[in-house]
């Protein structure tokens, strides 16, 4: 029985890796497009992209989930997220990538405005261009600056993939709960904390590392 | 013949006159101090003067080039106003050093992404590379650092950093070289380090140096230029403007600064 659990278990979570994954692929580069339209001096696009950070920071995930998923189905008639479990899968990753986006914009922005004026300056007047600037000078600066706020966003990321399940995508918590209809198993549920935590913590290591080898000079 | 001309410049931010008609001269090795109170327009005059502001009116010549006139400002692209730029040199205040790199890769860092525009330098890109990082060892052992090239800013004293940042402007060979404040930021014992090595400067090169050190620019100034509220009050040789001030708002300035 405790390998059919684990099996199980194993195929939900590799779900959980995959909305992760594709949620970051999708998100960390959106995000910065997004920081890029929230700090422009064009102020129509301002404000339109703080009226959704707002929005989607101001509503609850789940909430975006169930809106994104049936919406279009309920003004359109039909359901063009495409039927069944790879439907429901993509209008999840489409939720998480938005949601996630608006969230690392304000980090990237947070980290964009820390590079003090002064760095900008002093590339101007050595001569450097707008990119050389950018790439040479405030670009490290800003990772580091931003490596702790993203690495607590990425971790909450990697529990919230757990939202989910309330539209039936079969991550983990869905393959563990299934064993309590199942076989009245209740310990499978539990156990899938192990798996957040596991992973959890060698994200963390890998945060750690990133700080440490950025920690060769100071901001 | 002077290297720099600066004729009636003006620049208002909002509705605030910055500078009124600002015109000044400065042969060739000729050193410059801009002395006045905080938010006199020293620094502003010496912005405008790096681009990093735009007057309002007035134009600016280096070696009989007008590099700007506020007349057709407007159709300056980008590229234009960055070759400009390297005809003159700015130490800021704060030093701005970049922290990710270390003293040595700081003075280095824009003549090496100058010397890639060089016809040559697919072909001698070694031999390039090599003769900037001499020169950049040069400059940092004529500062005094030569112990200090590896280290990064955060771990070098305010005054290391300064004289780092003084390389660093240097590197380029600019024209005219320019002081902001460079001992402001300092504390009391770390500012006569720097001082000694722009004084040191101040033979060769062609300089403007805004400063709060009356002694200082004393010493060091071919001319002495006293401003206040944007407009220059008084200027004319050190010992002039120093020991005999002609006006009643100098005087009043290097009284306050006496006591």
């Amino acid at each position: 029985m405790f390998l059919t659990v684990i099996e199980s278990l194993n195929e939900g979570f590799l779900k959980t890796l995959e909305l992760f994954a594709l949620t970051l692929l999708g998100a960390l580069p959106l995000g910065l497009l997004l920081s890029f339209c929230t700090m422009s001096k064009f102020r129509p696009v301002k404000y339109l992209m703080k009226f959704i950070v707002w929005v989607v920071r101001g509503t609850p995930l789940m909430l975006q989930l169930i809106v994104i998923y049936y919406c279009p189905g309920m003004l359109l008639g039909n359901n063009w997220w495409g039927g069944g479990t790879a439907g429901r899968f993509i209008a999840t990753v489409v939720a998480f990538v938005i949601n996630y986006s608006c969230y690392f914009s304000e980090i990237y922005r947070g980290g964009i405005e820390g590079v003090p004026r002064g760095q900008y300056e002093a590339g101007q007047v050595l001569g450097m261009t707008k990119t050389q600037i950018f790439f040479r000078v405030t670009l490290l600066q800003l990772i580091k600056r931003i490596v702790p706020p993203m690495g607590n966003e990425i971790i909450t990321l990697v529990k919230d993939t757990s939202l989910a399940r309330v539209i039936s995508v079969y991550e983990i918590i869905w393959s563990g709960q299934a064993f309590i209809k199942s076989s009245g198993l209740v310990w499978p549920l539990f156990f899938t904390g192990v798996y957040y935590l596991v992973f959890n913590g060698l994200l963390t290591l890998v945060f750690g590392g990133v700080e440490k080898k950025l920690s060769f000079f100071r901001v | 013949m002077s290297v720099l001309e600066v004729k009636h410049i003006g620049k208002s931010f909002d509705n605030t006159e910055v500078l009124k008609d600002i015109n000044f001269s400065l042969g060739k090795g000729e050193t410059l101090a801009i002395i006045g109170s905080s938010g006199s327009g020293k620094t502003t005059l010496l912005r405008c003067l790096n681009f990093l502001e735009t007057p309002d009116q007035g134009q600016i010549i280096v070696n009989n080039e007008v590099l700007f006139d506020a007349q057709n400002a407007a159709a300056t692209t980008e590229r234009e106003v960055r070759e400009k730029r390297l005809h003159f040199g700015l130490v800021f205040q704060s030093f701005n050093l970049f922290p990710q790199y270390t003293a040595l890769e700081n003075v280095k860092l824009a003549c090496e992404l100058l010397a890639k525009n060089r016809p040559d330098y697919k072909e001698r890109r070694r031999e390039i590379l090599s003769e900037i990082r001499d020169e950049a060892a040069s400059l940092l052992s004529q500062v005094g650092l030569s112990e200090k090239m590896d280290l990064y800013p955060h771990q070098l004293s305010g005054g290391q950093q300064q004289r780092v940042a003084i390389a660093r402007a240097l590197a380029l060979s600019p024209d005219i070289l320019c002081f902001d404040e460079p001992t402001s930021a300092l504390d009391p014992e770390l500012t006569g380090e720097v001082l000694r090595v722009i004084r040191g400067l101040a033979e060769k090169n062609t300089m403007v140096i805004v400063t709060h050190e009356m002694q200082f620019a004393r010493e060091v100034a071919d001319t002495v230029v006293f401003m206040d509220s944007g407009v220059v009050v008084e200027a004319g040789d050190p010992e002039e403007v120093f020991g005999n001030p002609k006006q009643e708002r100098t005087k009043q300035f290097l009284e306050r600064y006496s006591n």
